[in-house]
């Protein structure tokens, strides 16, 4: 039962880091930007869900509202900055996105202050069920897995098998020739930028009645995104899949072993998958 | 001879500007010179990196923060520990950890080596961060300064500022000197060539990662030197210090100077530190000193959207219009 409840807690983790790094691996295969700032857009979700669950008193409405304002503020920083850094060096859109989370950050702070905030479960799904006498399961948790799941399914879905989808395999491939064949690429690269923040921002906001909201949160997930990401392989949603389930294993098995060291477990992974295919698992070298 | 060219005379200048600043006497101003000339030797580190063999290291925070605690772990509590000792050490131990990181991280290129220096870097983190091992979050007291003495000899007492500032400074000459030097032998040229067209210095027959690893350990133990100083400087080491935002703060000490060039990126670090002093500031910026991320955040954001090529760029173009002036004759 015990290891029922770390798998289950694994799996949601897992699913959750998909969420985030499909987004960014996706906005790294089709326009090459990485893009540091998109954990904060996981902040923003999350402290727009705990700012308008307050002022609404009702979380349903919060999270489909606090999207939207996210995926606004995703087309908003395409159209004004990342579109710049489309042919520009790593090197500055590294420097340029480090200098977006400085600023999404001190924003942070000047409009919520530097505390730790609770999100408080919707009443319909908070209780738990009773696995032994002593265990028991949140349902809100196996809410986000679900959740999660559906959105998955949805992104596979839309990737593989929509027009839209078939625009943006054939960008992540071969960015020119989309463009040459008709592939309006200035609004397809806005929208996959916007969609992919809008995602880190549903994620920040589904999670935050399970994590709370704190400083730096972005920053702290961010990172192992980016782990993900490199061992999926740039570019990949299958390798996102497998690899975020493999990561969030990696993270609750080092939890349950040495509590101490779990963070440490997630970039042993990393290491090992480098030593075998540094170009990542899903990827051809 | 030694020809004395506007670049030279320009150096020599900051130089003697360097040494005689103490001269201003207060304290204050002498500590954040060090500070300044700590971090010169910081970015100087990455900038062989990134500016000279073409490695976007996000990570450079590891080996500056690795040192500093080296020498929080090996200081007697209430005796100072021996320069002599412990700097060799705490370097070699930043070295020995930028070897074993460079072995993996340097199997990738472009994006796939930005993440992944990140986040080894952030690994280190999360072991000082999360055990015991150097005093979890809170961090450890360095109560004494280390001693500098030659058999009972002592040139320097480290605990006084303007002797410590002094000290700073010769370290500095020493790293400029030395990477000035393995810039200009075979090696830096490889380095070079490895940066232009890596492909190529493979098929003329170069082992690259070798190079690559080698310029990888030396400015992991620079960065360990600078990260010594700075342990030395604060009395105080916490996670912060191996922090990623330390590693994107060096990064852009380097690009603000204009990297690919040594003296850029000490300007870049006087520039930077400069700026973070008058941002933070309540006397200057009142109630926004606190929030001194927003401006920084945003003139990183402009800087590197408007000039890629830093203050360093800035300051080849009047050198090259003083040159061409000066060989143009007058008419």
């Amino acid at each position: 039962m015990f290891y029922l409840i770390q798998l289950l807690n694994a799996l949601q983790y897992g699913l959750l880091l998909f969420l985030l790094s499909s987004g960014l691996t996706l906005i790294f295969g089709i326009m090459g930007v990485i893009n540091l700032a998109h954990g904060s857009f996981y902040m923003i979700g999350a402290y727009l869900a705990y700012w308008l669950a307050k002022l609404t008193g009702n979380l349903w409405l919060a999270i489909p509202i606090g999207v939207v304002i996210t995926l606004g503020i995703g087309g908003l920083l395409e159209t004004t900055i990342i579109r710049r850094l489309y042919r520009r060096d790593h090197l500055y859109q590294v420097l340029i996105t480090f200098g977006l989370i400085l600023i999404f950050e001190e924003l942070r702070s000047i409009l919520f202050g530097n505390d730790v905030h609770g999100v408080t479960i919707p009443a319909a799904l908070n209780y738990s069920i009773p696995l032994t006498d002593t265990l028991s399961y949140p349902v809100y948790r196996l809410f986000v897995t679900g959740v999660c799941l559906v959105i998955a399914a949805l992104l596979y879905w839309v990737i593989y098998n929509t027009r839209i989808g078939m625009m943006i395999r054939a960008g992540n491939s071969n960015r020119e020739m989309a463009a040459a064949l008709g592939v309006n690429v200035p609004l397809l690269f806005a929208w996959v930028f916007a969609v992919g923040t809008a995602l880190a921002g549903f994620a920040g906001a589904i999670a935050a009645p399970i994590s709370s909201v704190f400083p730096g949160m972005g920053n702290q997930i961010l990172i192992i995104c980016f782990v993900v990401v490199v061992i999926g392989g740039i570019g990949s949603i299958n390798g996102a899949m497998i690899a975020s389930v493999a990561i969030g294993l990696a993270d609750t098995l080092g939890k349950v072993i040495a509590a101490e060291y779990s963070a440490i477990a997630v970039y042993l992974v990393m290491a090992l998958i480098l030593l075998w295919r540094p170009q990542g698992i899903a990827n051809r070298a | 001879m030694v020809l004395i060219t506007p670049s030279r005379s320009l150096l020599l200048i900051a130089l003697v500007l360097l040494a005689l600043f103490p001269l201003t006497g207060s304290t204050f101003y002498i500590q954040l010179g060090a500070k300044i000339l700590i971090m010169a030797i910081f970015a100087l580190s990455l900038d062989l990196l990134v500016g000279h063999t073409g490695l976007v290291s996000f990570g450079h925070a590891a080996y500056f923060g690795l040192a500093a605690y080296a020498l929080a772990l090996i200081s007697p509590k209430y005796e100072p520990a021996n320069v002599w000792m412990t700097l060799p050490l705490s370097m070699a131990i930043a070295a020995f950890a930028a070897l074993v990181i460079g072995f993996f991280v340097l199997r990738t290129t472009g994006v796939y080596f930005i993440m992944v220096t990140l986040a080894f870097a952030q690994m280190l983190y999360s072991v000082f961060h999360d055990t015991q091992l150097g005093g979890g979050s809170d961090g450890i007291y360095i109560y004494v300064r280390p001693e500098l003495t030659i058999a009972g000899f002592k040139p320097l007492d480290l605990e006084s500022p303007l002797q410590f500032y002094y000290f700073v400074l010769i370290l500095l000459i020493l790293v400029y000197g030395f990477l000035k030097r393995i810039l200009q032998a075979p090696f830096g040229r490889a380095l070079a060539g490895i940066r232009l067209n890596e492909q190529r210095m493979r098929s003329i027959g170069f082992p690259i990662f070798g190079y690559k690893l080698g310029a990888f350990v030396i400015a992991g133990a620079l960065a360990g030197l600078a990260g010594y100083l700075a342990a030395c400087q604060f009395g105080f080491v916490n996670p912060d210090i191996l922090a990623w935002q330390q590693s994107g703060t060096v990064l852009m000490m380097v690009i603000l100077g204009g990297m690919g060039r040594l003296h850029g990126a000490v300007l870049g670090a006087l520039a930077y530190v400069l700026l973070q002093e008058i941002l933070s500031a309540p006397a200057i910026v009142g109630v926004f000193a606190k929030h001194w991320q927003l401006p920084m955040g945003s003139l990183i954001v402009i800087i590197a959207l408007v000039f890629p090529r830093g203050i360093g760029g800035i300051f080849d173009v009047a050198l090259r219009r003083y040159r061409t002036a000066v060989q143009t004759p007058t008419q």
